[in-house]
């Protein structure tokens, strides 16, 4: 074993680099110890502590550097003085930047760009602290996540309320704020409609309505789907109509809703009285999407409106039952309000016999798995089987376009459909989009019409088409 | 309140924390987003943030707490003798460190240290016999943090041992610390050496006397303006604090060599003494983060930590609205560079009241301000100011006076947030020393800790619990 201390005097290095230095030493092959160390006096004693000579550096004082190593032979000295040499003058890249970290929760996120509105779509057992968080800054609050517990969303709609801050949601999937959609939700026109609704669905569709007939939209709130009910009372529908009574660019107001329990339906119906501008009222399962639309357009003094349709190139269909695969809730109930006059009882549930629509936006087929707007995988499956499905002579299905929702859903349905008529079933699309939309509105609506369906932009339309032909042919 | 216009106005400005599918969205209509990199809260505390979040007093709480924490003017005005500010202290009395602890439970840099503070007060002949008489409970143990005291690492503190004196220029607050020994064998490390106990009868016959007697004559020096200072000079307080101790000789300079109160070689080697002890001013730093956080103490449904602590076993921490409870986990080791020859198998887990730097804004809170000490971050300046600008995330304010002039002068994060550490699972990170873990030994290195989740689990659970 040799041991060699040399001082190197005024090489100045801070202690921490230099503790640094010497793990890099001790490292080194056949180096049993190193110190390199300002020759204070804390690091002479412990220079004599691991065993080197103290007197060795008698004269060094704390402005010299001391570099003491204890090895196996001469090589592993050199060895160690050329790690030193690396070590002392070791470049290091600037690494990175100096950004801040992400921002870990919304509040923090929001805090900075000076955001006025929090979206969340975390897990619902978690939303609410977010929300309480974002409302006590001062901001406003979306919050698609749904199972939220409903004093969670009595608490954040009571403070909102209180202190002049919108909370839209708990399950509120669409929103629109000057053009700008939050959400599901589809490119508008700018207009002077605006209006509230507890369904996501439904303001998509009325959005795709008016825009089909020329009318722009210049906000769109959603609600949420718990809005209406007895607990909440309609709290954020309230504010939300005397907000948009209060907007100077807003001329006429739609309220889109879910069937409402009816004490809050009647407070809807008076708020809605009580406003100076034009309220239309949609309450879905009394009327219409569609009437709802042509209301509007009374109202502005407009010509009732054609919606857009593609006639299926071929009429023919094999008698059999209609089979509705939607993916947005509102669009599914609002068919079967439409067509049970026409068809008798319809079912609910995959797997019910006779005549089903089925909303496979519903939590019951969306556990573990993106919603059907985005991923079509179990809407794509039920479209295969029910081709082969000889009690099945009529496929009803929704497509919704817009931001938030499937890039380029037709293509993925085009072949099924294809084989779908090919087996002798009529496929009718009810096609929910506006022309600006990023898919394309005509261009999906062309693709699904080529590949054998009938196409609505209307949803009650549709519904009416897939009832008519569900009658005209229907089984023994 | 129906005014919604801020809302409908203009197009909205938002953030987004759950699926990243929406915030895209709202990109691709050419609108800018903020995205949260949103995680659940620690398992267990899901049900105490959603009481507090209904409860609704937090948010006001923590900005009162961190606003009293932030008013205290902490001077620095006498030197006198513990027995003479503790009252309840007897002659078999030893304050220590972090939360409350027993001798068959302590760690050994803490027997270490009371082995050394029962020789230096005669209690005791020899390690032995010292030991002895603390495993039979002859003595009595209690945190410096119940009697208005902090003390770096074992920080123990006896009757005769010389405390510092700082008060609250602006309230009525006053907080006690012992003073600095240096580096190498010395108490608060546990080393119990005959040089370390002639240092602490040195510390106890002429510093504290002349200490003393300097602050009488030139009156109180304000401490909070000197750490300001430091922090634009590359201290951090906590791990660094050569610049301080040195702004601090300037301010007694005068008086130290006027002094008619103390012979000539005595003031000589208290200056010989501070001049060569870059950490003189820790424990007066400290002091002075024990007044902010004894005012910050107290506010109902504030979840602001006013407390971290170690004492080599435990890790404890306390919050504002729960009152005098320690949240306590085990003491965690320390991600560190070791001296000489030592590694981490000689260090003890960590230990000591100077977290309360980190409570106020300043060691691991104040890491950009200290390039010379980013070898502890991994050898970056940029990794320390990034570890800085982490710790905006937990907390509530920043400092109006400590401010980091790499970030553009932003004031140091402040206020530590329980809930917020529980939501982000970032934990407080901390700048420390490590004490070696064989009673006696002394320092091994210093390094970087962070705070255990659990100690924030348990308190945010009782906040929700009290507030409920």
């Amino acid at each position: 074993m040799i041991a060699r201390v040399e001082i190197y005097p005024g090489r100045y290095h801070d202690s921490v680099r230099l503790m640094q230095v010497s793990k890099a030493l001790q490292n080194v092959d056949g180096v049993a110890d190193a110190l390199v160390a300002m020759a204070t006096e804390l690091n002479l004693s412990l220079l004599a502590d691991m065993g080197f000579d103290p007197a060795t550096a008698a004269d060094a004082g704390p402005n010299d550097l001391i570099v003491a190593v204890r090895a196996d032979g001469e090589d592993a000295i050199a060895a160690a003085h050329t790690a030193l040499d690396d070590a002392l003058t070791h470049k290091v890249a600037p690494s990175g930047g100096l950004d801040a970290p992400d921002p870990k929760t919304a509040g923090s996120a929001a805090a900075a760009i000076g955001a006025n509105v929090v979206l969340l779509s975390v897990p619902g057992e978690h939303a609410f602290v977010e929300a309480m968080e974002a409302l006590e800054a001062g901001r406003h609050v979306m919050i698609f996540s749904d199972n939220v517990p409903i004093e969670q969303e009595i608490t954040l709609k009571r403070y909102g309320g209180d202190h002049g801050l919108l909370v839209m949601g708990p399950d509120c999937g669409t929103t629109i704020i000057n053009g700008v959609g939050l959400g599901f939700a589809n490119a508008v026109q700018p207009g002077s409609v605006s209006m509230v609704g507890a369904s996501g669905t439904g303001i998509q569709q009325m959005c795709a309505l008016l825009d089909d007939a020329g009318i722009g939209v210049r906000h769109a709130l959603g609600t949420g789907s718990h809005d209406l009910s007895e607990a909440v009372g309609a709290a954020a529908t309230l504010q939300a109509l005397d907000a948009l009574e209060e907007d100077p660019a807003t001329d006429l107001i739609v309220v889109i809703s879910k069937p409402p329990a009816d004490p809050v339906a009647d407070k809807v119906r008076r708020a809605a009285d009580a406003c100076t501008k034009p309220v239309v009222v949609t309450f879905m399962g009394e009327t219409t999407l569609e009437d709802g639309a042509g209301e509007v357009l009374r109202a502005l003094g407009r010509p009732p409106a054609e919606y857009g349709s593609w006639a299926a190139p071929n009429d023919e269909h094999r008698p059999g039952f209609v089979r509705g695969l939607f993916s947005g809730g509102t669009l599914s109930s609002e068919a079967q309000f439409v067509a049970a006059p026409v068809l008798g009882a319809i079912g609910r549930h995959d797997g019910d016999e006779g005549h089903a629509f089925i909303d496979y936006g519903d939590d019951e087929y969306t556990q573990g798995r993106a919603h059907p707007m985005i991923d079509q995988t179990v809407r794509l499956e039920r479209l295969a089987a029910a081709a082969e499905d000889q009690a099945v002579g009529v496929i009803l299905m929704d497509v919704v376009l817009g931001y938030g929702a499937n890039a380029d859903p037709a293509p993925e349905l085009a072949p099924l459909i294809e084989r779908a008529v090919e087996r002798g079933a009529a496929v009718v699309v009810s096609l929910c989009g506006t022309r600006g939309d990023p898919q394309g509105r005509d261009a999906q609506a062309e693709i699904l019409n080529r590949a054998g369906a009938s196409v609505y932009l209307s949803n009650a339309a549709a519904a009416r088409e897939a009832a008519r032909l569900g009658t005209t042919r229907s089984p023994a | 309140m129906s005014d919604l216009s801020h809302l409908l106005d203009a197009e909205p400005i938002v953030a987004t924390a759950g699926t990243d599918m929406l915030a895209d969205s709202i990109e691709q209509q050419g609108s800018a987003v903020s995205r949260a990199d949103w995680r659940p809260p620690v398992p267990g505390t899901e049900e105490a943030l959603a009481i507090l979040a209904a409860d609704g007093r937090t948010r006001a709480a923590n900005e009162t707490a961190v606003a009293r924490m932030l008013a205290v003017r902490p001077q620095l005005v006498d030197v006198t003798v513990a027995r003479d500010v503790f009252p309840d202290m007897t002659d078999r009395t030893f304050y220590h460190a972090g939360p409350p602890i027993t001798w068959e439970r302590a760690s050994g840099p803490m027997r270490g240290a009371i082995i050394g503070a029962m020789i230096y007060e005669g209690l005791a002949t020899d390690p032995e016999d010292a030991e002895a008489q603390a495993s039979r409970g002859d003595i009595d143990l209690s945190p410096c943090h119940h009697h208005g005291a902090v003390g770096p690492m074992a920080g123990v503190t006896s009757p005769s041992m010389p405390v510092a004196v700082v008060d609250d220029k602006a309230g009525s607050g006053v907080a006690y610390s012992t003073l600095n020994e240096g580096l190498g064998k010395v108490l608060r490390y546990g080393a119990f050496a005959p040089e370390t106990i002639e240092r602490l009868r040195w510390m106890d016959s002429v510093l504290g006397p002349v200490l003393h007697a300097v602050l009488l004559r030139r009156g109180p020096i304000d401490l909070q303006s000197l750490i300001a200072q430091a922090l634009q000079m590359g201290d951090d307080g906590h791990n660094r604090n050569r610049a301080v101790t040195s702004l601090f000789l300037r301010e007694l300079g005068g008086a130290l060599v006027k002094g008619a109160d103390a012979p000539v070689e005595q003031r000589a080697e208290v200056f010989r003494f501070v001049d060569g002890n870059d950490h003189f001013m820790l424990n007066l730093v400290m002091a002075a983060g024990k007044l902010g956080s004894d005012a910050a103490s107290g506010v109902p449904a504030s979840s602001l930590v006013t407390v971290m602590a170690r004492n080599g076993t435990d890790f404890g921490i306390r919050l504002s609205g729960t009152g005098d409870q320690w949240f306590v986990a085990p003491a965690p080791p320390v991600d560190g560079l070791y001296l000489g020859s030592f590694t981490e198998d000689d260090a003890s887990p960590d230990i000591g009241d100077s977290t309360i730097t980190e409570t106020v804004g300043l060691g691991g809170f104040a890491m950009a301000a200290a390039p010379a000490i980013v070898g502890f971050v991994g050898g970056t300046a940029s990794g320390a100011v990034r570890r800085t600008l982490a710790m905006y995330e937990i907390t509530v304010a920043e400092h109006p006076m400590y401010q980091i002039p790499m970030l553009e002068f932003r004031g140091t994060p402040v206020g530590i947030d329980a809930a917020r550490v529980v939501r982000t699972g970032v934990r407080p990170q901390i700048n420390t020393g490590v004490a070696g873990k064989v009673p006696g030994t002394g320092m091994v290195g210093a390094g970087l800790v962070e705070a255990p989740m659990e100690c924030f689990t348990q308190a945010v659970n009782a906040l929700a619990a009290a507030v409920r």
